[in-house]
């Protein structure tokens, strides 16, 4: 297992390095700060998406959920709609950007909880309806979305924009400020209670036999998750299947059930893809955008190898 | 398994009868709704307004009743076909692979004639539902939503292909147009492939009993001197074409396939000779409903009638995985 | 002891449980029967606090489950379920160390290695200590939720339908097995059984439920008689005595 983290971490190095130094041209300090600034989106991002599926996954007991496949991004692009539709476009872009996120984050925390918490707390034997609901609703909240931009502003022709992709490149730097120290803090959080995650892996009877308070947990874990997804959505827009990917890969070179190994690996992975594929495809590449559809693409074949598999075992 | 509601013989006439009236409601205000002070009778009085009607109004009218039509049927064929309820061309990657294939035409062939277009997307459509049934054999039958789950994932790669390729040949748009169907296009002259889509439907019709059987399966159907396969292959050429026809015409509308039947056999059961009718009839409707309500809603702009269905369409989705009475022992 | 006062349970409209009121007294093995829908899995989900309270007062040792933090009363019984599916990739030995999280919070000492240690030896599970439970048959699998039930180291053991799914050969192994929990280990246990005759082979008490009812409570051997078995099960039951042991004929 030491070997592991240092192999990881040693990619993790290189990953920073390439994308720091690949292609850099011109005046050192400029560029200092300006990749370094992205560098520290692009690593909040990969924390909280990791961070967030490898729990999400625990809390629902299985490995081919992630939060954002069950329409958690779709929720927050369209409260984002719905407040401009509300608001108007002028006083939505008056509102100080912070408070903005607050506001998102508290309004998606209790819309996901109440939609969320009370799928899960009935018991998962009903896997895959639950699956499905939460596509459907990603499609559903999808529409809506599409609905209000063009009540908005119907003259706009909405092209398939950021709103189904994620662009890791065109990252939302301002809000690094309010995002860094919340997704510190999730992740401590999410640490603390490594043990507890543990016993929540083995089921809602088993952890209630073990005396666990499960209802309570179980909230408090979709809180975190939440404000993560929410997190990394708003820097750098819906991340699909990007968190099924790093999961699975994780799970795979750290065979341990235990939450701390885990969280680590799946932080160093998340970081390695996202912050060494950017340095690929964008530096080395010249391909900007592609890196979003690339992970989308492969997470997807892993989303559809693992149904496959799961289901011939 | 299916529910079987026992039939209501005095109410069997009621449907086909409040349907149609509901159709031919909808048809007249479909007419009468529009930028321009139209009235339905202009439609027979020569001069502007008539003109409007005939060029404009009654092809849109007329296209979305087909396309609602055409597409509810393709998804009543893919449910007995595949033997599940949930499957329909938006959830088996059948739309995102007639778009692929739309696409490979404008890039590689872009000067090609309509014809080799509709051959070429129908071609990729069937192509990539044929593998999307493959895939599914290897699903345990006492799952039956895995089969939509893995059809939407499936569904979604190659549509992030799609785009990929789009995005790095300036595409994007028409992508966007054939995944978003709408009817503000329509005009006379421009949408005459829809009655290609709904003639095929029509052909589902004669070819319904040997779907219901083809649906048992390969065994059973051999059994009953059915050929299996032929009967596959024209069903699976059906939806192929009435999905690349719409796509081709006016974009895709996901969902119809899936709503619209569920719906008809909540009430009507599932035997598919005598519901087809009323799916193709309410098909029509919802469509012509949805666009009519986008034209509506943020008078005198329009949104499209596919977003309204995605909204109301995911909204009878969603009902219908609740309100499944779950069989359990 | 256990104390079950008044419970009333509906799900929906239907009643479950209608006003049952029982003691088990500590020791020994109690075996929870009836037909189904009895409400034998209800009770025992109520116990267990699976399914919250409606109304009524269950109590361990006057530890109420509803004023007593699941903590706390996770050190004083331990569940045993149908095995539920675990997804993940646990070794035997961990598995059987969770029965410790109640004591340790993930913080585990000494103390609580070596009670996994004679968890292990009790169940005959040290050989395989370290295979990963999804490569272990059923059987296997039962014996490794039972040692961790063990290993909680609690007084009460409660355990709903475990022969579900086990061969002959497990099946008559865990009953050895939970008797030997109960006499040589102090332990209480209380199995819902759908066999009978596996309660009365190895049960000291046998509490019958029928139609959301207590239809009978009483000892073993006062309980097997065709008299009794016929009222609860609504058919004929011939009980005979086969070297000893009464055998309820149900099948004939």
């Amino acid at each position: 297992m030491v070997r592991t983290f240092c192999i990881l971490g040693l990619c993790t190095v290189l990953s920073i390095t390439a994308f720091m130094v690949l292609g850099a041209r011109g005046n050192w300090d400029f560029i200092l700060v300006f990749r370094g600034t992205k560098l520290l989106a692009l690593v909040i991002v990969a924390t909280a998406i990791a961070v967030a599926t490898i729990l999400f996954q625990t809390l629902t007991s299985n490995r081919i959920l992630t939060p954002s496949i069950m329409g958690f991004d779709a929720l927050y692009v369209l409260f984002q709609t719905a407040l401009i539709f509300t608001l108007g476009g002028f006083g939505f872009s008056s509102l100080a950007p912070e408070l903005k996120f607050a506001l998102e984050l508290c309004l998606l925390s209790a819309a996901s909880l109440m939609l969320f918490g009370s799928l899960i707390g009935q018991g998962m034997h009903d896997l895959f309806r639950m699956l499905l609901v939460g596509v459907v609703f990603g499609v559903l909240f999808q529409s809506l979305t599409v609905l209000l931009q063009r009540m908005i502003d119907p003259n706009e022709f909405s092209v398939l924009q950021g709103s189904l992709f994620a662009s890791f490149n065109k990252v939302d730097t301002t809000l690094i400020a309010l995002a860094t120290p919340l997704v510190l803090a999730c992740c401590a959080l999410a640490w603390h209670k490594r043990n507890v995650w543990d016993v929540m892996a083995l089921g809602r009877e088993q952890a209630i036999s073990l005396g666990l308070n499960y209802k309570r947990e179980l909230l408090i874990g979709l809180a975190l998750v939440t404000a993560l997804i929410a997190t990394s959505t708003a820097l750098v827009g819906p991340v699909a299947f990007f968190g099924l990917l790093v999961s699975a890969i994780s799970y795979e070179v750290t065979k341990t059930h235990h939450h701390g190994p885990i969280f680590l690996s799946s932080i160093l992975i998340s970081i390695i893809v996202l912050v060494g594929g950017q340095a690929i495809f964008e530096r080395a590449l010249g391909l900007g955008a592609t890196l979003s559809i690339v992970v989308e693409f492969l997470g997807g074949l892993v989303f559809l190898f693992l149904i496959l598999r799961r289901v011939r075992v | 398994m299916r529910p079987h509601p026992a039939p209501l013989h005095r109410t069997s006439a009621l449907w086909p009868i409040v349907l149609s009236v509901l159709l031919t409601g909808l048809i007249v205000g479909s007419l009468v709704t529009g930028a321009a002070n139209v009235s339905a009778l202009d439609l027979f009085r020569r001069g502007e307004s008539g003109d409007i009607l005939l060029v404009s109004r009654l092809p849109r009218t007329l296209a979305t009743i087909l396309t609602g039509a055409s597409l509810a049927v393709a998804g009543v064929i893919m449910q007995t076909l595949v033997r599940n309820r949930f499957v329909e061309p938006a959830t088996t990657g059948t739309g995102q692979c007639a778009s692929l294939g739309l696409l490979a035409t404008l890039i590689l062939v872009p000067g090609a004639p309509l014809l080799a277009k509709m051959a070429i997307s129908s071609a990729a459509a069937f192509a990539g539902t044929a593998i999307f049934l493959v895939l599914v054999r290897r699903l345990p039958p006492t799952q039956p939503l895995l089969v939509p789950l893995t059809g939407i994932v499936y569904g979604g790669i190659v549509g992030s292909i799609s785009i990929f390729i789009a995005y790095e040949n300036d595409l994007l748009q028409n992508i966007s147009v054939w995944m978003n169907g709408e009817f503000s296009g329509v005009l006379q002259g421009r949408y005459e492939l829809l009655w290609a889509s709904g003639a095929a439907a029509l052909a589902a019709y004669f070819y319904a009993d040997q779907f219901t059987v083809a649906g048992f399966g390969k065994d059973t159907a051999h059994g009953l001197g059915l050929s299996y396969r032929s009967v596959m292959i024209a069903g699976l050429g059906i939806v192929a074409l009435i999905t690349s026809f719409t796509i081709l015409t006016v974009g895709m509308l996901p969902f119809v396939g899936l709503v619209v039947p569920n719906i008809i056999s909540r009430f009507r059961g599932d035997n598919t000779k005598e519901t087809l009718p009323l799916v193709a009839i309410l098909g029509g409707i919802l469509v012509l409903a949805s666009d009519l309500i986008g034209r509506l809603i943020r008078y005198p702009y329009e949104i499209p009638a596919g977003t309204i269905f995605g909204v109301l369409g995911t909204v009878v989705f969603l009902w219908l995985l609740f309100a499944r009475p779950t069989r359990r022992g | 002891m256990i104390g079950i006062e008044n419970v009333t349970f509906h799900h929906g409209k239907s009643p479950i449980l209608k006003d049952v009121s029982l003691t088990i007294k500590k020791g020994g093995i109690t075996a929870l029967i009836g037909p189904n829908g009895a409400g034998k899995s209800t009770l025992f989900a109520l116990m267990s606090r699976l399914l919250p309270l409606q109304s009524g007062k269950i109590s361990f040792d006057a530890m109420d489950i509803r004023q007593t933090a699941s903590r706390e009363l996770a050190k004083k019984l331990a569940i045993l379920r149908q095995d539920t599916h675990v997804a993940s990739r646990i070794t035997v030995q961990d598995m059987v160390g969770f029965g410790r999280f109640p004591h340790h919070q993930g913080r585990a000492t000494r103390v609580d290695h070596d009670k996994v240690s004679a968890a292990l030896e009790v169940f005959d599970l040290t050989a395989i200590a370290e295979r990963f439970i999804d490569e272990l048959s059923g059987g296997q699998r039962q014996r490794v939720l039972v040692a961790m039930a063990y290993a909680q180291d609690t007084e009460y053991l409660l355990l709903d339908e475990p022969l579900n799914n086990l061969d002959m050969h497990f099946a008559r192994n865990l009953m050895h097995q939970l008797r030997d929990l109960a006499d040589n280990h102090g332990k209480t246990v209380v199995v819902v059984l759908h066999e009978i005759n596996y309660a009365a082979a190895h049960a000291d008490t046998i509490i019958a439920l029928k139609n959301g009812k207590v239809a009978s409570h009483s000892k073993t051997d006062e309980f097997m008689t065709e008299e009794t078995l016929s009222r609860i099960y609504d058919m004929r039951v011939k009980v005979r005595t086969v070297d000893g042991l009464k055998v309820a004929l149900h099948h004939v």
